[in-house]
């Protein structure tokens, strides 16, 4: 369970959350929606421990442990996945090799034993094809030449390589056309379990038709103005943020 | 993150070569003059031309100066303050791996070096998870202390001995190519190396023969206070192949050290040469004290058709490193490449690149090179592409690309561009990029280190040039780099 209280950060001297509470149990998956600059994206960073950002206060317990306290690797040891917005190009990287050196940094954290090339390849192949992403993803570098919809889908490709116990989809869906959206959605889906849980950022209403969030929360100004079931999306497709904000106003 | 003295330990740790090995030794006096060359010769039995190619070349260094014009700085080297001839006691020159010192032996065991030759049994077939064989020379500061695969080889005709033993056992080709790419006189360190050069290599491949396994040297510094000279040449006959690999170390120590060696390299008409480096000298302790100065020239001739010859390196080790492996490009169609890695850490120091002389119609060339600062350290890359007027449709290609770590190092590019012959196409490309953090986030979220992101990172920088080298050699140099840059980030 994501425990989240009072939690403020800032980047330099500007404060952009000023205040979050969130509880995201076991096994739901969240939707965090509200307009740019309300503090989502940053919301994904400092969950993960990006260190451009300085926690001011609050705390965030997951499973138990105190997350703020943990290197950004030791926090993907315990489960934290975050499919970035704008997936960051490796160049050289072969990205199978990647794949496998971060699958294997993190067996090795729960004391499971590492692949090697062959048996690495081998779980790899299941998930690209459950993608239906080309073979040939494995063998490119991490994320360079790739068009928008690939870097998504290796994105999801990560995850399901590396199952998380919380999943961070930082606006995965934006730019991707109806079968890519799908192919994000039946990623996460595919992962849904009782001890699985994600937060997704999305803009849109489309994705939560594919993914069906257990709860729905609208972020603005760095604090969540207004929480809700999946229709609370729905509204938000029809009425825009400005009812919610002059609501919460 | 690692707290800071625990990165500067890793740092000072990192060098796994620095031990030193205790043999009894046979040193000349310090310092260089006539008696000093003479000895030398003497040491070696070397035929009367030998000494006066030695004489005439100390006899032009003494009216040469240093080079100043390279991007790196040291106090003056007291060149009267070495001993130019170092050799273990025991056994000059020894003639089986019985005879070697069991003390040499089992340092080379230490560094991983390969001298035992596995018995082929007739009829098997390679085993093909076994490492493949590699020839050995081994060079302990003054002297060749052990060859290994020399009756395979001579089988097919090559000669791969010590260069000390060419020049008494094959004096026509060691008079006829010796000095013949770099002349006597052709820099300040060419020609003391000329004048005081102990051991190194000698190979020649016979017309039409494919070498059937790769060759290699290891050069050891051991000995307190001397400089190792080392001498290498390779002469790879008309449809000759030959791949040859170098390796060196040496101990850890506050005094600098000098190296200063002299590489020939020799290509007739189809022939190809293939020279990779892995240079890991002691590059000096976190503060800048001790390490080697590496001052080595590198030259290779592709005087025939179609010829070939490819340099490699991986310079990760050295105090200061001065290094230009180049590439005449003499023969219609030749063909010259460099591909290069260097890092810098601490207060290391490179000015390092090639030159590629085209003068055959239609030659070619490409360079690579990747250099990588960190610490307090500076990396120049420095290249000369010049296109003679007879040189009609030659190309080059060259990339430069460097990557910083950290914010107190610097990256600079050289390059020298002449082009005399207007159908020539010369292109330069240049990058210079920090890793990025958010390229570093992105590998921690996903569980890696931060160690392993950069080592991560780095190999990808450094893959055109790693995939140049021979297999079992881009994995010791991947393993190297992660070395060399460890506790750079934080």
């Amino acid at each position: 369970m994501l425990d989240i209280r009072g939690l403020t950060a800032s980047i330099g001297d500007k404060s952009i959350l000023r205040g979050i509470d969130l509880v995201v149990p076991d096994g739901e998956v969240h939707a965090i929606m509200g307009p740019n600059g309300s503090g989502k994206s940053t919301l994904g960073y400092v969950l993960s421990g990006r260190e451009d950002y300085t926690v001011t206060g609050g705390s965030v317990t997951f499973n138990g442990i105190d997350l703020l306290s943990l290197e950004p690797e030791a926090r993907a040891a315990a489960g934290v996945f975050l499919a970035f917005q704008a997936p960051i190009e490796l160049p050289g990287v072969n990205n199978a090799n990647f794949l496998r050196t971060a699958l294997n940094a993190i067996r090795r954290a729960h004391g499971e034993s590492e692949l090697d090339a062959m048996q690495f390849l081998k779980v790899a192949r299941v998930e690209t094809k459950r993608l239906s992403m080309p073979d040939d993803m494995l063998k490119r570098n991490v994320n360079v030449g790739f068009s928008g919809g690939e870097k998504k889908r290796n994105e999801v490709l990560q995850m399901a390589l590396l199952r998380p116990k919380l999943a961070i989809l930082d606006e995965t869906d934006s730019g991707l056309d109806i079968d890519a959206l799908k192919i994000v959605a039946d990623g996460v889906n595919a992962l849904r379990s009782p001890t699985f849980s994600a937060l997704v950022i999305t803009h849109h209403q489309r994705l939560l038709d594919h993914l069906v969030p257990n709860r729905v929360h609208v972020l603005a100004h760095g604090r969540i103005i207004r929480s809700g079931g999946p229709e609370l999306a729905r509204e938000l497709e029809k009425t825009g943020y400005a009812g919610v904000l002059a609501e919460a106003a | 993150m690692s707290a800071t003295a625990e990165i500067l330990d890793s740092v000072q740790s990192s060098y796994k070569w620095g031990f030193e090995t205790d043999i009894e030794m046979d040193l000349a006096p310090k310092g260089l003059n006539e008696d000093i060359i003479r000895l030398i010769s003497a040491r070696k039995e070397e035929p009367l031309w030998m000494l006066e190619y030695r004489l005439k070349a100390f006899a032009a260094w003494l009216k040469m100066e240093e080079p100043d014009w390279a991007r790196v700085d040291h106090p003056p080297i007291d060149y009267q303050d070495l001993h130019y001839y170092a050799a273990p006691k025991k056994k000059a020159g020894p003639k089986s791996l019985d005879e070697v010192d069991p003390e040499l032996l089992k340092m080379y065991e230490k560094l991983g070096i390969p001298l035992k030759e596995r018995a082929i049994l007739a009829g098997v077939e390679p085993d093909p998870n076994e490492r493949p064989q590699i020839a050995v020379d081994a060079v302990f500061d003054s002297v060749s202390v052990a060859t290994t695969f020399r009756e395979t080889l001579s089988k097919v005709g090559v000669i791969f001995c010590p260069i000390s033993e060419a020049v008494r056992d094959h004096p026509d080709l060691v008079r006829e190519y010796l000095g013949s790419v770099v002349p006597v006189a052709d820099n300040y360190f060419s020609a003391l190396n000329a004048a005081v050069f102990t051991d190194g290599s000698f190979v020649y491949i016979p017309k039409g023969v494919r070498c059937p396994m790769e060759l290699s040297t290891y050069f050891r510094i051991n000995a307190r206070n001397t400089g190792q000279f080392e001498r290498t040449l390779i002469i790879a006959e008309a449809g000759a192949h030959v791949s040859y690999l170098e390796g060196c170390t040496a101990p850890q120590r506050d005094e600098n050290q000098l190296h200063a060696a002299v590489v020939e390299l020799i290509a007739m008409d189809d022939a190809t040469i293939k020279y990779s480096t892995v240079q890991n000298w002691y590059p000096g302790d976190a503060d800048g004290k001790g390490g080697i100065y590496n001052f080595v020239t590198k030259r290779g001739a592709c005087r025939g058709d179609r010829s070939k010859i490819s340099w490699t390196q991986v310079e990760t080790g050295s105090a200061i490193t001065w290094k230009y492996p180049s590439c005449v490009l003499i023969g219609e169609d030749s063909v010259g490449e460099f591909y290069s890695v260097a890092v810098t850490t601490n207060h290391q120091q490179a000015d390092t690149g090639t030159k590629m002389i085209h003068v055959g119609k239609g030659s070619s060339s490409t360079i690579v090179s990747k250099g990588i600062s960190a610490g307090k350290s500076n990396n120049t890359y420095r290249g000369l592409v010049r296109i003679l007027p007879s040189a009609a449709g030659a190309r080059n290609h060259t990339q430069c690309d460097s990557l910083l770590i950290g914010d107190e190092c610097g990256a600079h590019t050289v390059p020298y561009i002449e082009s005399r012959n207007r159908t020539a196409k010369v292109e330069h490309e240049a990058t210079t990029s920090k890793i990025a953090e958010d390229q570093l986030f992105y590998c921690r979220q996903r569980g890696l280190s931060e160690e392993d992101a950069v080592n991560l990172i780095v190999n990808g920088f450094c893959k055109e040039v790693l995939k140049e080298l021979p297999m079992e050699f881009a994995v010791e140099a991947q393993k190297l780099l992660a070395v060399s840059l460890e506790g750079s980030v934080g």
